[in-house]
């Protein structure tokens, strides 16, 4: 064996599989089109969002780089949602798409076991059903006991502007042309997707009196938990705000037939996600909106190129010039990049374990794009995973599974082999139905514990773990012991209804009105991360408490396994429709089953009887 | 298997007599929440109590409930069987309230099912229960189907589209919190918006009632003092041409001998044999018999004599119907007036002699349980206990909203209680797909890079 495992692609997905892997001692080799490219950021020069931002942060507490490599890359940060509740907060950061991936490749270059390789990878190798290793389009192997494929948005990839099909990768990089094909004939359901960006304008072609700022937050923030990077909170670079005009809309509409989605191309078999609509769709399919926000945002401050966020566009490049000079502030922009759609293959992600392995080929794991996904930390995420779990295989551990009620990742793994795609996969924090429970401030609680048992999280930053755990316990003891009385009600009744009684901290804390701050002169010192998460606890214990029991309930279901081996075809009262699901995804457990659309009720009731029967 | 569950055992709108079983781990706790007889939650095993089903201190029934504590049961869990004697409301007032405090509705065959988990019955019988589920879906899908053509589930339907836009308002708002021209959903908006929905849902519950009526019946009793001509009425009622009249084998307790229809209102009439005793009886017993029945009915028909003043028995039967449905029957109206008639609510002057006005009766009833309105061709009404039960949840979680709304709650926290109620409603449609919020969602706001 050359490697023990082999990583395809080294995105976002690719990197965190790469450096989980080595980072877990094992011989590791990394593939990519073009070793000046690694964790590339082909769209948005952003990293997290809504529920993204908690991604990473849940990638940081496993053990993985995301974090970690985004806070060395800042441009601006804001923690979104923060006039909502704690269960919504996220942070957003501006990365740098020049340092982000310098920063990453310094990583991956730096840490043992690894080993980088450029060249593109056209087959698996296998034998007796399992993999053996990899060939590449120039006739070179690599043997190894494991691959993971994460090949983003390149196979088979064309890019589409008006008329016009090129077969071409992001940014002109050569498409993986033969993989894809490969994989068909070895069984794997290929699907294919599409996506899009917008077009990229000259920083100083812009006139910003026509836009409206939009600067970081002025509160100090990292994704990290542990690594916390200074940055200068006044010399964030901002972004601007316009809207679209009637003009734009006009120019958009007259040309429509133009655009490679809208008849310019016949051929298009992608389907493209819904969240991420062009301007093509918003203003076709939102005729009476009459104007949409646009976001200009830096890309890096190595380079002059500004992208347009909500202006994605598959129009020829003279339509396009017209619709940019249209816009607010851009009337003499300067295009530095055009927008395109871009078409890939992907596979149908049913067709995978919880562990990311293939149901269809042992030891072959995918991750992030090829698994009908979209964007950075989605990929970022089940990269890690997939490292994880393939190194934890090899060293014949169970895999790691996260579950809907203690991450993100989780969801969105048993949403990808569970219900399938229609369209590109992104998080949205409705996806998860326990996100009380699944914080921005709570991810290091919730998984650090799994990234020190797999071994990427440091003695060090467990036993920081284990501190702050101790600090929260003491902190809701102490809160619980100190009492008030109705001598107290001369400070207490600026801000609140007069005490009766006396009362402890803890139920005064219960009161909407009352912030731990206001409170802090009874009890110690506490740090304000310890402050701020013990108050979200006490304040919303109801809510959180709700959310616990329903978080049990699944967990029941869960815990009853259905075995690898099961007949559908056996049970014979099955509903049809669903026995062709139960089939198709073959869940692992009652509580999967009932999740697949098709699935009802009763007919995991009849499946329930039957592995009864079976067990006897 | 943790949850317990209830449901009604025997069938309904047939016998008088009425099994509610309930089984499960809390099966006594939550019968002792609703049952008068202290004595029943520390009593031994297979024993019968007798008691009232209580509801806020208000007294629903007056009932005998078994005892059997696990494992020698049906289902090898604790088991308690309700023996009520109510009507149908009554019946399901009663299922309705276990399901509020604690209990599951039973899927069909549910018992047989734990029956069998629990080990209790063999593979054999086991299958039987299997097709049993599965015979029972598409049955159940037909109904679901009736339902949701109904005009009231297109009612809830809409309610739930309503609330759907709501939530995916807040969702948008919680996923694209950068886009400023989307309008932000508050908590004050939510608020206004629950009302409406609370006034619906009140509505629906009430037309519930109303449908149950239409479909199972009332259980009436003819109820006067002797020689007011109960008998008289009794047979103009069941002679009618237009009436049907079915005789049904009386039970332990009581029975319904007769249904009538009027109308197309459904009366069934319970103790038609005491009717014609009682006017050969003294009048102490008659009356006494009088008062026992009007416990167990929905509705009472109190007959008074249009030819004779009131005398004090027919003002103690009065008193009685003060929280009763009733309507006053003033029979004799073709003699000479001698009843001061002006204390009598929901009054009908009728001749059963001349077999005069008798429809005035069916109108009546109408009127007091407010089916006016209600085209008999176009029956399609939420019926139910379960989907009662889900309602008053619904009811229960917009108030868990207000309260939330009162204490500032942030509004993904009010979102949690807002889709609680839109899964209920989904429970009663049939629909709790989360992938058609992101639908609506895609397809209301635009939003993206």
């Amino acid at each position: 064996m050359d490697y023990e495992i082999i990583v395809v692609g080294a995105g976002h997905a690719g990197c965190e599989a790469a450096l989980g892997a080595s980072r877990k001692g094992h011989k590791t080799l990394l593939i990519t089109g073009n070793i000046n490219n690694v964790a590339d950021m082909p769209c948005n020069p952003s990293i997290g969002g809504s529920a993204k931002g908690i991604v990473v942060r849940e990638i940081d507490a496993l053990g993985g780089e995301m974090g970690r490599n985004a806070d060395k890359s800042l441009l601006q940060i804001k923690m979104l949602n923060g006039s909502k509740g704690p269960a919504v907060r996220a942070l957003r950061a501006q990365a740098d798409k020049i340092t982000y991936p310098k920063n990453m490749l310094k990583t991956l270059k730096e840490t043992v076991n690894l080993t980088l390789y450029e060249g593109l990878v056209a087959d698996i190798l296998t034998e007796n059903n399992k993999v053996k290793g990899v060939s590449l389009e120039d006739g070179t192997m690599f043997t190894s006991e494991i691959v993971i494929l994460t090949t983003g948005t390149y196979l088979n990839s064309d890019i589409l502007v008006g008329s016009t099909r090129r077969r071409e990768g992001p940014h002109e990089e050569r498409p993986s042309n033969k993989l894809s094909d490969n994989l068909a004939k070895k069984g794997f359901p290929i699907i294919r997707l599409k996506t899009g960006t917008p077009p990229r304008i000259a920083k100083d072609s812009i006139n910003y009196s026509e836009t409206k700022l939009e600067p970081g937050d002025d509160k100090y923030y990292t994704f990290s938990f542990d690594n916390k990077i200074y940055y200068d909170i006044d010399k964030q670079e901002p972004c601007y705000l316009i809207y679209t005009t009637k003009e734009t809309h006009k120019i958009i509409l007259d040309n429509l037939n133009k655009s490679s989605m809208y008849g310019g191309l016949n051929d298009i078999k992608g389907i493209g996600p819904r969240y991420c609509p062009s301007i093509e769709d918003k203003v076709t399919r939102f005729r009476d909106k009459e104007r949409h926000q646009l976001f200009l945002e830096p890309e890096s401050l190595y380079y002059d190129d500004i992208y347009i966020q909500g202006f994605s566009s598959s129009m020829p490049y003279d339509v396009q010039e017209k619709m940019v000079h249209s816009l607010p502030g851009l009337k003499n922009a300067k295009i530095l990049k055009y927008a395109y759609a871009i078409e890939y293959d992907a596979i149908y992600p049913t067709c995978m374990k919880a562990s990311l392995e293939s149901k269809i080929l042992e030891n072959l794991y995918t991750a992030g794009q090829i698994n009908g996904t979209s964007g950075y930390e989605e990929a970022a995420g089940q990269g890690l995973i997939a490292g994880i779990n393939a190194s934890l295989k090899l060293e014949g551990k169970e895999p790691l599974i996260l579950k809907r009620n203690e991450s993100y990742i989780g969801v969105l793994i048993d949403d990808l082999i569970t219900k399938g795609i229609k369209d590109p996969y992104r998080l949205l924090t409705s996806r998860a139905e326990y996100r009380l429970l699944l914080r921005s401030d709570n991810a290091d609680l919730r998984l650090r514990e799994y990234g020190y048992k797999v071994g990427l999280v440091s003695e060090e930053d467990y036993q920081k773990l284990l501190r702050k755990k101790e600090e929260i316990n003491k902190l809701i003891r102490e809160l619980k012991t100190v009492k008030l009385t109705p001598k107290d009600n001369a400070y207490l009744e600026k801000v609140t209804v007069p005490l009766k009684d006396g009362i402890s901290l803890y139920n005064l804390l219960k009161r909407p009105e009352i912030d731990i701050n206001y409170l802090k002169k009874y009890f110690s010192n506490y740090e304000e991360e310890i402050l701020s998460i013990v108050n979200t606890e006490i304040k919303y214990e109801g809510y959180i408490k709700k959310a616990t029991l329903e978080a049990e309930k699944m967990l029941e279901m869960e815990s009853k396994k259905i075995p690898e081996d099961i007949d559908y075809d056996k049970i014979h009262n099955l509903a049809s429709e669903a026995k062709e699901k139960l089939k198709e995804v073959r869940p692992t457990s009652l509580g999967q089953a009932l999740r697949i659309s098709g699935v009802n009720p009763a007919d995991v009731s009849i499946l329930m009887i039957y592995l009864k029967k079976e067990h006897k | 298997m943790d949850t317990t569950i209830a449901a009604i055992s025997t069938a309904q709108g047939i016998g008088a007599i009425s099994i509610i079983r309930v089984s499960g781990k809390d099966a006594f706790k939550i019968v002792s929440k609703i049952f008068s007889n202290k004595n029943f939650k520390d009593a031994p095993s297979h024993t019968i109590h007798y008691g009232y089903i209580v509801d806020n201190g208000e007294k629903i029934d007056e009932v005998l409930v078994t005892k059997m504590c696990s494992p020698k049961t049906f289902t090898t869990e604790d088991i308690a069987e309700i023996n009520a004697h109510g009507g149908i409301t009554t019946t399901n007032k009663i299922l309705e309230l276990l399901l509020t405090n604690g209990c599951e509705l039973a899927t069909p065959g549910e018992f047989t099912k734990r029956a069998f988990l629990n080990g209790r019955i063999d593979l054999t019988e086991a299958e039987g229960i299997m097709d049993l589920i599965n015979s029972k879906t598409p049955e159940a899908r037909e109904m679901a189907l009736n339902q949701v053509q109904g005009k009231v589930s297109n009612l809830i339907t809409d309610l739930r589209d309503d609330l759907a836009s709501i939530i995916a308002n807040i969702e948008v708002n919680i996923d694209y919190p950068e886009y400023e021209d989307i309008e932000e959903m508050t908590t004050l908006k939510i608020k206004e918006k629950l009302g409406l929905l609370k006034t619906k849902i009140n509505k629906i519950l009430k037309q519930s009632n109303t449908g149950e009526i239409l479909k199972t019946g009332i259980k009436t009793a003819i109820i006067g003092r002797p020689n007011v001509g109960k008998s008289s009425i009794l047979n103009c009622l069941v002679g009618e041409e237009k009436a049907i009249v079915t005789s049904i084998q009386g039970t332990t307790r009581d029975s319904i001998e007769a249904s009538v229809v009027i109308d197309n209102i459904i009366l069934n009439l319970i103790d038609t044999a005491g009717i014609r005793e009682t006017e050969d009886l003294v009048e102490s017993i008659g009356a006494k018999k009088s008062l026992k029945i009007i416990d167990e009915v929905d509705l009472v028909l109190f007959v008074v004599n249009y030819n004779e003043k009131l005398t004090l028995e027919d003002k103690k039967i009065l008193a009685k119907l003060q929280d009763k449905n009733y309507i006053t029957i003033v029979n004799k109206a073709d003699l000479e007036k001698h009843i001061d008639d002006e204390n009598l609510k929901n009054k009908v002057y009728v001749s059963a002699l001349k077999d005069e006005n008798i429809e005035g009766i069916g109108e009546k009833v109408k009127e007091l349980f407010n089916l006016e309105q209600i085209e008999t061709s176009d029956l399609t009404y939420l019926t139910g206990a379960r989907n009662k039960a889900i309602l008053n949840k619904v009811l229960k979680s917009i108030s868990d909203v207000e309260t939330g709304v009162k204490n500032n709650y942030p509004i993904d926290m009010i979102e949690i209680d807002l889709r609680n109620i839109w899964n209920l409603l989904g429970e009663i449609t049939g629909e709790t797909y989360d992938e058609e919020l992101l639908d609506q969602l895609f397809s209301r706001f635009c939003v993206g890079k």
